[in-house]
This record gives structure tokens, sequence and C-alpha cells, in this order.
């Protein structure tokens, strides 16, 4: 029961799963298109919460928050499933299968056998499609890697029934019934409303105001911490930004595919002018990216280059703030 | 970012494998560019896999002191632990972390060693052995 898939390479796992997801039932919408309606950019610090000793930072909402937010959007009625028994887990995701569903999966990254050893880590909230089985081998698109891939059962449950944080417990997900027409001009608003709010909020550690309250703290970093464990949190602050799937700059250049979309479907200039600035403002953030590298590696050695990243990092938030102000009055 | 401003520096993701990364065409629309690497993204993983090496290496050493047990170099090993390796076997943290120890770890029995191996997959041959000069470990899995 060998089928194609359409498999497409995408930037980051959550949306490039719901993506795919969707294209194999008929509905072809873009991973940018997807990561708009589902939630879109945000950021996240947290200095209380340590993760391995790293304060938290992120740059894209709670994991699953995607799936959830643009499934409901778009008005499709999704199939959710958690297991406790692992054999059960992999009955059903079988017997799934058998039936020519193609679901989506929660997983590990560190057994997956198609990762490249360097870049497994143990992190549980990684998104992947399966659409079939060959003997012991299930068929993946993983949306991250450029072609399809295989991964035997045994790699593949041990993926699915991880432990520790955000612990996939099997969940697997699918839209059950797809809807006949779907709204997008609404949903899209809905998507950009809904960023805008979260940029723009109140509470000190999310969206614009996170990124400024990182922006003071950077600054006091070497005192706080001394300078070999500063110079760890900014690589890990650049990890996010950069490495962990967010199609560069943060999830900002995914971000503006996505108005680019939104300003052809819905002919609102203020939307194009968005996604431009937006465009500037991810080659910023690519910018502050190469300057945090070259901290870490002990090129720039001068004192203050705490001080320069934590100015780029205020100025950056100037500019999304401008940006989401902007989008939340025409919208 | 233009699509001819995507880095393309061979690096860390190796064997052929390429990123997706959102870059302007010549209409100034983002599509799908393909980077084989970005220098910037070597740095700071490679800053982030010395930690864990640095953490390895100095639990190598007290195994082979005869503070420490083998478990803990392979826990390491795998990027866990104490707390994940006992929700991964099912072990109370507290028994997890005796087991650290190599004088409780040399009492253990068949049972015990085989849900460790199991769950760090490898035999309980390898599990009872550390390599004797330091592994560059790029060979992870």
């Amino acid at each position: 029961m060998t089928r194609q898939f359409p498999h497409r390479h995408a930037g980051h796992c959550e949306s490039g799963t719901v993506s795919a997801l969707l294209r194999d039932r008929g509905l072809d919408l873009s991973e940018p298109m997807v990561f708009g309606i589902g939630g879109g950019v945000f950021f996240v610090y947290i200095p209380y919460v340590k993760m391995g000793g790293i304060p938290l930072i992120a740059y894209r909402g709670a994991p699953g928050s995607i799936i959830k937010l643009c499934f409901k959007r778009l008005g499709i009625t999704t199939r959710r499933l958690r297991f406790r028994d692992e054999d059960k887990g992999m009955t059903a995701l079988d017997g799934l299968l058998e039936s020519g569903e193609s679901i989506g999966l929660r997983t590990s990254v560190f057994w997956l056998p198609y990762f490249p050893p360097e870049m497994r880590f143990q992190f549980n909230a990684h998104h992947l499609v399966a659409y079939g089985k060959e003997g012991n081998d299930y068929l993946l698109s993983d949306p991250v890697f450029e072609f399809p891939v295989k991964c035997p059962s045994d790699d593949l449950k041990r993926c699915r029934f991880s432990k520790g944080l955000f612990a996939p417990k099997g969940f697997l997900f699918y839209p059950a019934q797809m809807p006949r027409n779907v709204d997008l001009k609404a949903a899209v608003r809905q998507g950009i409303r809904f960023t805008c709010s979260r940029m723009l909020g109140f509470i000190p550690f999310l969206g614009v105001r996170g990124i400024r309250f990182l922006a003071r703290h950077i600054k006091k970093w070497p005192d706080k911490y001394g300078r070999e464990k500063a110079l760890v949190n900014v690589g890990s602050v650049v990890r996010m930004q950069e490495e962990i799937g967010t199609g560069g700059g943060g999830f900002r250049f995914m971000y503006t595919a996505f108005l680019q979309e939104a300003h052809k479907l819905l002919g609102v200039n203020a939307i194009g002018e968005a996604a431009d600035m937006m465009s500037d403002t991810g080659d910023k953030w690519r910018e502050f990216a190469v300057l945090g590298a070259k901290a870490c590696k002990g090129r720039e050695t001068c004192d203050d280059v705490f001080d320069e990243l934590s100015k780029q990092m205020r100025a950056l938030a100037d500019r999304e703030e401008k940006i989401f102000t902007l989008l939340k009055a025409t919208v | 970012m233009k699509a001819k401003d995507v880095p393309q520096e061979m690096s860390q993701i190796g064997d052929g494998n390429r990123r997706a990364c959102y870059a302007q065409d010549e209409h100034g629309n983002y599509v799908v560019v393909r980077s084989i690497g970005w220098h910037v993204e070597d740095v700071v993983n490679a800053q982030a896999h010395v930690e864990i090496d640095r953490a390895i290496e100095s639990a190598r050493l007290e195994v082979l002191s005869g503070v420490s047990s083998p478990l803990k170099y392979h826990m390491l090993r795998r990027q866990m632990t104490v707390g994940l390796l006992a929700a991964t076997t099912g072990f109370w943290r507290f028994t997890v972390s005796r087991h650290l120890k190599l004088k409780v770890f040399d009492k253990l029995g068949r049972p015990t060693l085989e849900r460790y191996a199991d769950c760090l997959r490898m035999t309980i041959d390898e599990l009872k052995r550390v390599p004797a000069t330091q592994v560059a470990d790029d060979k992870r899995a």
C-alpha cells in the first residue's frame, strides 16, 4: 500500500506538518499561511524558567498551538489521540494508515535514525507526517527534510513514547472532516489579529515587551553569570532563533511570506507595507545573530558587545511594535 | 533577505541535508530557498555540544577513578538527566541517583541492567564499560 505523498520541504516542523496534512486532503495552503493563521510570530523570555540551566526563550508559541489554532480557525474538525499503552498506540496508527489516512505525529528527535547525530537533542515536540508502512518501516514525510524518509517501527515507537518535558504520549492527529468551503479570508484576519494582540500584550515576558525585557537583561548577563556563561546564554538565544527550524530570522521571514500572501488575498495595502517592514526586521534579526555568534567565538572581545546586542534588540522591539500597531489598526 | 544572500556554507548539517529558508526571489516574493548551512548556526551549535561533551568527559574520568558508575557516562551520552532516565525506565529518581554510584551499580542484578540497557539502547556489556580514552563523540547514537 505504497502511495505518493505530496511532500514539500518546510522551514518549521509544526506548520509544515499541518500544511502537508491539508494538502493531502485537497486543501493547498502554504506553510507560511498555516503558520500565520495558527498564531504566527511571537517572543517569549522567561528568565525564571530554566531549560538545562538556560533561561526560556522562544520565538513562537507553545508546541501544539499552531495545530490547534489553525484547524480551529479554518473550521476543520480534527481527531486527536493520546495513548497510555505503547503497543495500542502503534496498532492504532497502523489501522489508520491501513485505511489510507495520513497522520500527524508528535515525536522526540533524539531517536529518529535519519536525523544527523549533531542535530539530535532530547526535544520532544517535533512533528511529522506518517503516510504508509512498508514491512517494518514507516513511510514518513518529515517537513524539515527535503525528501520523504523511512523509519523502523521500533525507533518510531521510542520517539512517540519518549518521556520528559512535552512528553508526546503517542500523540497523533488528523483532520477528521474537511468542510466544503473554507473561509480563508476570515481565518487570515483572525490570525493576524491574534498575533497583534499577543505581540502587543501587557505581560512583560511576552511579545514586544518580552524582547525589551531580554534587551535589558542581556546587558547585565556578564555581571550576573560571568562572561563565559553569559556567552552560552547568548549562543542559546541565537540557536533558538536560527537553528531550531525557523526558516531563518526567528520565523520573521516566514511571517513575511504569510503577510505577502495575506496582502494578495485581502487587498489591504497596509498589510503589504507591514510585509516589507517585517522583511527588514528579519534582516536585522540576522545581523543580531551574526554579532551574537561573533561574540561566542571570541572574535568580538571588546567589553561592550553585550551593550551592542542589547541596543540591537531594543531597536528590534521598536520595529516590531510599529509593525503590529499598524496591522492592528487596519485588520 | 534576498535569495542570493541565503548563506550556503558547508556545515554540520552535512550528508547532503539542506534546510528550508525563506527568502525573496527576484520579484520580491518570499519563497523557500534551500541552504546547506550557515557559520552562525555552526558556532552556536558547537558551543552547545562543547557543554555536553565536557560533562560526558568528566563523567568518564569519574568512572575510571572508581567514583561513578558507567551508567552515568552512558546517561549523559544520551543527553539524559536523572529525571529523564527515571521517567524512561520507570525507576524512582532516588533509585537512579543511587545507581550512578559505582559501588551500588556493581551489585545490580540482570533485570535492572536490562531495563537500563534497553532504555539507553545498548547491550548490557556496553552498559558496563566506558572507553579508556576520550571519544570524539560524534557517534552519539
